[in-house]
């Protein structure tokens, strides 16, 4: 049964150490965020540092948010590359891919579940990053009802509301990128080189972003929205980026899911 | 395309090829491996027995020729079959951060065929079956290579199978282990199972096969059952006498050439010229003082060796 081996792979992901040492390391991002806040006797002026950063020492809720907004364009993206690239190629690696396809798996299968792991994985990396945002953020300061960038005030359990969305958003912006690690995990044989390569696309991805020179390919690059949360925050609620972003990452995935499915399913497994 | 089905075959193959670029690394075999056999699959390292063995199972291309396993076409019905073949393919594999009993877990689940009902009730058995229930819960990194080829031995058992391919599976054992191994395999065979076991010792498998297919540069230059294979039409003669050149030309005589070394005369014979008795009468009568003579078959390792090649080279 597929729910068998989706199982299996979530069980298999969850007991490596390294998978507990990136969550780890991600529930540090608020702590060392909120820490560095609490310590500073200066107030932080409006516009420095990270978007919302001068709001955090005024409502704990913020570290959460802002958090997302220091993690999403490096860390988040770094240790997703790490949990897809290895989808594939870390099986090919150690030899065991051979056996479960001799098991059976058939590929198509182990590609859906392997791509199942990975979405785990980002919920498991959002949620750390959020739940350990709101616990450290309840710890060192005041926590209420929250200012909107609209301006109006919402109770604290619709802010937390909107913040669950938030960290939904953030799942997904992951998830195309899971599928351009899939797809080249399944080129190599060596997981390290398959990690780097994502890496490299989610770095080159967020550099052309920012080029204005190449404004035209800008609402097609996979890291586009990545940032476009920020209109959750808005009152009434903002959904353009959020449709955006979910178009976006569901070509990507749609594009290297096919990508991965025609090289998967011809390869000579060798390894 | 012949869709011809081989019931009466566990494996059958015909014009079996795998081409890597311009090499045929599997050039064109044609396999019989009936059911019920234990199968020696022999050839020198690089000879083409595990891509062989990697596209009986599908796990790679083939580039020309037709595969049935199990009566079943390979690779179109490859998943319908899988499931009745166990398989150690190119040494054992595992997480090493997992114990070897989760390993075996795990590979189950990947089985949609294999009930999860009784999953922990065959995992127990097959790790019984190798001697590893007393280390099923250490880690496999833990493990030595003995260790890890028992596991992989233990995965290929974790269902009730028609079929065992088995690549090298005495690799890294000690003489007791592949004692154990061939002690499993004869067990095995005896429960019905049709064996395929490739190796590049023949040592090894020669006292437990029924057949042998020796490959040797992608090809197969031999196969046949054990006792075809011994049959020989060639039996070298070694004789020791003072009397080398009247020997030699004694031969001669009769057709045979023999060469000299000391005192030692060797030659090959033709089995149906002569038995051996009229060849000594024949000798003596031409007055050569014989002080010993034996005329042999060549041992299965000789025929082996003729057949692939001495040497260390590998294509």
């Amino acid at each position: 049964m597929t729910g068998s081996l989706t199982f299996s792979e979530i069980s298999i992901l969850f007991r490596r150490r390294r998978t507990w040492a990136m969550l780890a390391t991600i529930s540090l991002i608020p702590i060392a965020l909120a820490t560095a806040v609490d310590l500073s006797s200066s107030t932080i002026p409006p516009g420095e540092g990270p978007p919302f950063l001068d709001r955090v020492s005024q409502n704990g809720f913020f570290v959460s948010f802002t958090a997302m907004i220091v993690a999403t364009p490096l860390f988040l993206p770094l240790t997703m590359s790490v949990v897809a690239g290895d989808t594939i190629a870390g099986e090919a690696s150690i030899g065991i891919l051979r056996y479960l396809l001799i098991a059976p798996v058939n590929r198509g299968r182990l590609l859906l579940v392997k791509f199942a792991g990975a979405l785990a994985f980002a919920l498991a990396a959002t949620f750390t990053l959020l739940i350990s945002g709101l616990i450290i953020g309840a710890i060192l300061f005041p926590v209420g009802s929250v200012t909107l960038l609209s301006g109006d005030a919402i109770s604290l359990p619709a802010a937390i509301f909107r913040l669950l969305i938030v960290a939904v958003y953030v799942t997904i912006s992951l998830l195309g990128l899971s599928a351009v690690g899939l797809f080249i995990s399944t080129l190599t044989v060596i997981p390290v080189g398959a990690m780097a390569a994502t890496v490299v696309i989610s770095t080159v991805m967020q550099i052309l972003d920012n080029l204005p020179q190449v404004a035209v390919i800008h609402p097609y690059l996979l890291s586009h929205y990545w940032l476009g949360f920020s209109d959750l925050l808005r009152n009434p609620m903002s959904l353009g980026s959020f449709g955006s972003n979910v178009i976006v990452q569901l070509c990507y995935i749609a594009i290297f899911g096919a990508l991965s499915y025609g090289r998967f399913t011809t390869k000579d497994i060798l390894s | 395309m012949d869709h011809l089905s081989h019931p009466e075959y566990a494996i059958f193959t015909s014009g079996l090829s795998k081409r890597f670029g311009s090499r045929n690394a599997v050039d064109g075999i044609d396999l019989r491996v009936p059911r019920g056999s234990i199968f020696g699959f022999l050839g020198p390292n690089g000879s083409g027995k595990t891509t062989t063995i990697r596209m009986l199972l599908g796990l790679a291309n083939i580039s020309a020729g037709q595969v049935s396993l199990l009566g079943h076409s390979v690779p179109e019905q490859i998943e319908g079959v899988l499931p009745k073949v166990g398989a150690l393919v190119e040494g054992p594999a595992a997480y090493p951060y997992l114990s070897g009993r989760d390993n075996l877990m795990r590979l189950d689940a990947s089985d949609r065929s294999a009930d999860p009902k009784s999953r922990d009730t065959r995992v127990d058995v097959a790790l019984a079956r190798v001697g590893l229930t007393q280390a099923q819960d250490k880690k496999v990194n833990a493990y030595s290579l003995g260790m890890k080829q028992r596991l992989g031995i233990a995965n290929a058992l974790l269902q009730p199978r028609e079929l065992l391919i088995l690549d090298e599976p005495t690799n890294g054992l000690d003489p007791q282990g592949t004692r154990e191994v061939r002690n499993l395999v004869r067990q095995l065979a005896s429960e019905g199972i049709t064996i395929f076991i490739s190796s590049h010792l023949l040592a090894e498998i020669e006292q437990i096969c029924t057949h042998l297919a020796i490959m040797s540069q992608g090809k197969i230059v031999a196969q046949g059952t054990v006792e075809e294979l011994s049959a020989t039409e060639i039996f070298s003669l070694s004789l020791v006498t003072s009397d080398g050149a009247l020997a030699i030309a004694t031969l001669k005589a009769l057709g045979i050439e023999a060469t000299q070394d000391g005192k030692i005369i060797s030659a090959a014979i033709p089995s149906d010229l002569m038995k051996p008795e009229e060849l000594s009468k024949l000798l003596v009568e031409a007055g050569v003082g014989i002080q010993a003579f034996t005329l042999s078959a060549p041992t299965l390792e000789e025929r082996f060796v003729q057949l692939t090649g001495e040497g260390f080279q590998v294509a």
